[in-house]
């Protein structure tokens, strides 16, 4: 019991670090690439906007909450499932509604509000099953 | 819309591959001991010595810049939801057969309405 409910706090804080990460992330990303304009697929296109992109503060700024995302996203991996996870972290999708709300202005349709609150019951579900479901035993020698 | 789809299908298939290929390496690197600043570089200095690790950078890496094309040509608040569904529907498949995880039903049923409500949150 004292052990199981460590590792679920333990799970849930990491998932809780990774969605943060992710989503402030993102919307450094999206911020910064708006600031380059739309890609055009070309040779020289692509040059040009990778050279943008590497000179752009903002997508620098999102690369380094993408890394807190991998780090943190490496170690949950090392005991967690997948498939508890992942699901689990969708919770990201209500934070970044209202991101999207507050930093970017876009307006959220009444469909979108009912697919945050599915989405919210469905991680509470699986955020109720054991975090792990594979043995430890059942580790590849690394 | 066609260059915008066959992208995000790319995106798809090396986001999920690389997931559950760093997920495979990840358990056989064992977690930390503690999640102290010490313990957490030498596990990080052991996860990149495992080679499922650097089978799933590649993938990540790609599907990162393919992300970051979808910004470019599309709102965030289509290109992330979207780009959500492959957890769910490819990743929690390869995460039963590929990595022998138990889906209970419960979690089914959670996974499901995920991705029932991600579908919706990508249409609106």
């Amino acid at each position: 019991m004292g052990h199981d409910l460590r590792v679920r706090i333990k799970t849930l804080v990491m998932i809780l670090a990774m969605v943060v990460c992710a989503n402030v992330g993102d919307l450094m990303l999206k911020r910064g690439m708006s600031q380059i304009g739309a890609v055009q697929l070309s040779s020289a296109g692509l040059q040009h906007a990778f050279r943008l992109t590497v000179t752009n503060g903002t997508i620098w700024i999102g690369i380094l909450f993408l890394i807190g995302f991998t780090i943190s996203y490496m170690t949950v991996m090392s005991w967690a499932d997948y498939s508890y996870v992942m699901p689990a972290g969708a919770f990201g999708y209500a934070l970044l509604t209202l991101l999207a709300v507050l930093f970017l202005h876009e307006t959220v349709s009444p469909r979108r509000w009912i697919g945050v609150v599915l989405i919210c019951i469905g991680v509470s579900l699986v955020s109720q099953t054991k975090p792990r479901t594979t043995e430890a035993a059942r580790q590849v020698a690394a | 819309m066609i260059r915008s789809l066959l992208v995000f299908l790319l995106f798809l298939l090396t986001s999920t591959g690389g997931e559950i290929a760093i997920t495979y390496g990840m358990k056989a690197t064992g977690e930390p001991e503690r999640l102290r600043l010490r313990q957490l570089l030498t596990f990080l200095g052991r996860a990149v010595r495992n080679t499922w690790f650097w089978v799933g950078i590649p993938q990540l890496a790609l599907s990162f810049y393919l992300l970051l094309l979808l910004l470019s040509w599309e709102p965030i608040s289509l290109v992330i939801p979207a780009s959500a569904l492959n957890p769910y529907v490819f990743g929690t498949l390869a995460a039963k057969y590929v990595l022998g995880e138990q889906i209970s039903p419960q979690r089914w049923a959670g996974v499901t309405l995920v991705c029932a409500g991600v579908a919706l949150v990508a249409l609106s």
